[in-house]
């Protein structure tokens, strides 16, 4: 039986609160943690598969063009070689998240260099490695595509642009006014697993275990590009080594996989290399962003002005959407915000964590202590002073707002000192010591959800659907929610995730999952308890569950007489999503020091104060923001994707050459929880964590690098070169 | 094997977690691929295959390496310790506990090469290994969080859970701080 609940309201009963398990909220260690600590839990491509042939793809040398000839010979007389695939449903690019059909297919079309052409099959990987690398492909080039976002005119984001009173003349006639620009280079998710995929034909029945972030939307991908029909298709993603936003949609291996697997009539892996998985699947676009604020005489913004440019393949809907916060973070009624989209021949752009925030707030918040200085106001005061009271563009109410308790709360923790900041106050041989802060801001989504819940006969409970958890902590937060409404210690609920088989979850994306799948198993649990209560005479709000037994003292399993009862939760977004603003808040703080002769920047200590509804658990919602931390130090000082100018190419394809945080680039990392109850956000009260922690933090470490040596610098990352440059003699 | 006309003996097993298996015959097979898809032990991971993010670390003769960056066939008679050979769920090490007390992972896919890494360079720094991060080349080498993190730098985590994973291994080696 299907409970369907549709949110108009805000959902201020707080029931979750009133529950007697007291485990909603704990520090649980994670309920699959032995699994990954023993090696023990399954990734995609470690399933074990009779008869598994292997599959390398092959990949374009050549920016665009056409594919005129794949001379299968050069490779099929090698030894294991079973077949080389280039049938024009092979999908050329990733899915773009929540895309819901096929991505580009048609692999003798290229759009960029390194785009998947053909797949080579052998017996081993080797053999298949091997024959990848001599499989001779002939093309006919189509010079001059375009390949610099700065030197072909953009479009117009559709949906972005905001012209609010008169900002040039505010510009003028404002007390304090600055207007700069600021540049990010494109990032990978580089998630630690590389795509991978293991397909498998039962007649005309598919499974694919893939490692994907969104299996509601990846069945309907993969079934459009096979153009098959869903209930043939089953994908299983019980383990993913990561997603980041790289694996919203089906990749190129999960097709791959597939055709070939019919093709060969046995089970086929294809796993991406990392080089591969670098050029295939997705890159944060880079952006220019011209930022123009002026304030009066107190600080208070007048006006404000963000306008970006950032790229993307012909075709492609995604445009990084670096204005998301913007449009509601800040106060200042002239407003200009413009988005603008770049068509060139790099590799697809998409979804990176944090898509918008992770690019738009480090350089928002840097123009911000670009002001502060100017207007000689602490930079944390500054904020504190433009915080609207609504929505200033849409005039909608916010649906909880904890920026300021943030900002007060983190410096507090901080010990950041309010008094007059110059740089260069402080020297410790070769290096120079500063502070730096910034605000966080990360829109609030939700999703609609369903997920099925079933209270054994033997006082167990069982939690299904298809959504993933991707190092996020999903299985314990649901775990933790079917106890605490259930009367049930977590250990007693099984949770099982990633499989279509399961009733459709919302995916792992956007931060939205823990609010979105939270919700529609507290929906199935009411479901239960209702049921539950009518059994002893009582109604639901006055059902109390504790380890298993009623306050009465009767036992779950007398109550259920030998029966399972399962209810499946039905969650839909409805009103609220329309009429509240709805976004985590957070602040950051920073110390970092700076050698003056080598440019190099070190982080010294890192605070983040985050406010995002309630807390499922602490444990796990601390892991996210100190990862998003980690996030914003690779942001603001080593991650850089570099292009050949020459043909496009992405050049640094590999973890030695992209600089992701390594141990040493990280210190002990402190974080507060800043509690609230969110009504408007979800049932459940929570919204998302996962990509609020690096959410500005990169400019909390570039105006700590300005107040630590005086370099103010406007291009991330600060590499020492970049800080060396800047710095003043 | 038969090399130039006569027959060649090789010792011919590696040893993985004290069981003794064959070299595959294929030389270009990684001692992670043997791992992986010729033993079935899918603990150790592949991150890279270059040798540059350590998610493949094993024990080889109790001293930690990248598996992708040496072939199984230059391993005979070694010792090989894998993430399985530590522990197992229903006994695991005292680091594998640790990272679940800590949360020391989110993902979990770079954690069998964090804990394997980890095992080996508490061992290190018990021997008086130097590093960059030790004050003298030669002598004591004193445990302590910058030690920590400079030994285990190899170890890519992108979840970003270094924070939890540097506090596991101090509360596994004890004494220790940041």
């Amino acid at each position: 039986m299907t409970v369907h609940f549709k949110q108009d309201e805000p959902d201020n009963s707080n029931r979750l609160d009133g529950m007697k398990q007291g485990v909603l909220g704990k520090p649980l260690p994670r309920i699959e943690g032995l699994a990954k600590v023993t090696g023990t839990a399954p990734y995609a491509a470690e399933y074990p598969v009779e008869n598994c042939a292997e599959g390398v793809l092959v990949t374009a040398t050549i920016t665009r063009g056409e594919v005129t000839s794949i001379d299968r010979e050069s490779v099929l007389s090698m030894p294991g070689v079973i077949a080389v695939i280039d049938d024009e449903k092979l999908c050329t690019r990733a899915a773009q998240g929540t895309a819901n059909e096929a991505p580009m297919q048609g692999p003798a079309q290229v759009c960029y260099w390194g785009q998947p052409i053909a797949l080579v099959v052998a017996e081993t990987f080797e053999q298949a490695r091997d024959a990848a690398k001599h499989l001779n492909v002939e093309y006919r080039v189509e010079e001059g595509a375009p390949l610099d976002p700065g030197a072909v005119e953009p479009e117009e984001q559709e949906g972005e642009t905001v012209h609010q009173g008169d900002l040039a003349h505010a510009m003028v006639e404002a007390a304090h006014s600055i207007d700069v620009t600021y540049t990010t280079k494109g990032h990978a998710s580089a998630a630690m697993e590389p795509h991978a995929a293991i397909a498998e034909w039962d007649g005309d029945k598919l499974t694919v275990h893939a490692s994907l972030q969104m299996l509601n939307y990846n069945i309907t991908e993969l079934a459009d590009a096979l153009d098959m029909e869903e209930d043939d298709v089953r994908l299983i993603s019980r383990y993913v080594g990561g997603g980041f936003g790289s694996k919203l949609g089906i990749s190129e291996e999960v097709v791959a996989a597939a055709l070939a697997a019919k093709q060969v009539g046995r089970p086929v892996r294809v796993v991406q290399s990392r080089q591969q998985v670098f050029q295939t699947v997705m890159r944060r676009s880079e952006t220019t962003q011209h930022l123009r604020l002026a304030a009066d005489d107190n600080g208070k913004l007048v006006g404000f002005g963000h306008e970006a440019l950032v790229s993307n393949l012909p075709g492609e809907s995604f445009a990084e959407p670096v204005l998301q916060s913007s449009h509601f973070l800040y106060g200042g009624e002239n407003r200009e915000l413009m988005l603008k989209v770049a068509r060139i021949h790099r590799m697809t752009a998409g979804s990176v964590r944090a898509p918008g925030e992770a690019v738009g707030m480090p350089a928002l918040e840097g123009a911000m202590d670009v002001l502060a200085k100017k207007a000689g106001i602490d930079p944390v005061e500054l904020r504190l002073r433009n915080i609207p009271e609504d929505d200033p563009e849409e005039g909608l109410q916010f649906s909880s707002h904890k920026l300021a308790e943030c900002l007060k709360q983190g410096a507090d923790a901080f010990g950041w000192d309010k008094g007059l900041r110059k740089p260069r106050q402080r020297r410790e041989g070769e290096w120079w010591v500063g502070t730096g802060m910034a605000s966080a801001a990360r829109v609030h989504n939700i999703s609609e959800a369903k997920a099925r819940v079933t209270l054994k006969a033997d006082g167990t409970a069982l939690v299904e659907t298809d959504m993933t958890d991707i190092g996020t902590g999903t299985y314990t937060i649901l775990a933790q929610i079917a106890g605490e409404m259930l009367g049930l210690d977590p250990k007693r609920v099984l949770v099982e995730l990633g499989d279509t088989r399961h009733p459709r979850g919302p995916g792992s994306g956007g931060s939205w999952g823990a609010a979105s799948i939270g919700s529609a198993v507290y929906v199935a649990c009411k479901a239960i308890r209702e049921e539950l209560a009518a059994k002893i005479g009582t109604s639901e709000d006055k059902l109390e569950l504790n380890e298993g037994k009623t306050a009465t003292g009767e036992s779950l399993t007398d109550l259920l007489e030998g029966k399972d009862l399962a209810r499946e939760g039905h969650y839909e977004p409805g009103d609220i999503e329309d009429d509240y603003t709805a976004s985590g808040f957070g602040a950051f703080f920073a110390e970092v020091r700076v050698n003056h002769y080598t440019g190099e920047t070190r982080v010294e200590r890192m605070l983040g104060a985050f406010g995002f509804g309630r807390v499922l658990n602490a444990k796990t919602a601390r892991s996210q923001c100190i990862g998003g931390i980690t996030w914003s130090i690779g942001l603001a000082l080593t991650e850089a994707l570099e292009f050949d100018p020459r043909d496009g190419h992405l050049v640094n394809c590999d973890l030695a050459e992209y600089h992701v945080p390594v141990h040493r680039d990280v210190p002990d990392l402190d974080v507060v929880l800043v509690e609230e109850r969110d009504a408007a956000a979800s049932p459940i009260q929570a919204k998302g964590i996962g990509e609020l922690g690096m959410c500005g933090g990169a400019a909390a470490i570039a105006n700590a690098i300005y107040n630590a040596c005086g370099a103010r610098l406007y291009d991330y990352p600060m590499t020492p070169d970049r800080v060396l440059a800047a710095m003043p003699d | 094997m038969v090399l130039q006309g006569q027959e060649v003996r090789l010792a011919d097993t590696i040893t993985v977690n004290e069981t003794a298996y064959p070299i595959p015959d294929d030389p270009r097979v990684s001692l992670l691929d043997f791992l992986r898809q010729h033993i079935g032990l899918t603990g150790t991971k592949k991150g890279c295959d270059h040798g540059q993010c350590g998610a493949c670390t094993v024990l080889v003769n109790g001293v930690r390496i990248n598996s992708c960056l040496t072939l199984a066939a230059m391993h005979d008679g070694d010792d090989v310790t894998t993430i399985e050979g530590l522990g197992t769920p229903e006994k695991p090490s005292a680091l594998q506990r640790a990272f679940l007390e800590h949360d020391g992972y989110q993902c979990g896919y770079c954690t069998p090469g964090q804990i394997c890494s980890a095992t080996a360079m508490l061992e290190e720094i018990a021997a008086d290994w130097p590093s960059d991060a030790s004050e003298a080349l030669n002598g004591k080498v004193r445990i302590s969080g910058e030690e920590i993190r400079e030994r285990m730098s190899g170890n890519l985590c992108r979840c970003g859970a270094y924070a939890n994973i540097v506090a596991a291994i101090e509360d596994v080696a004890g004494g220790g701080q940041s």
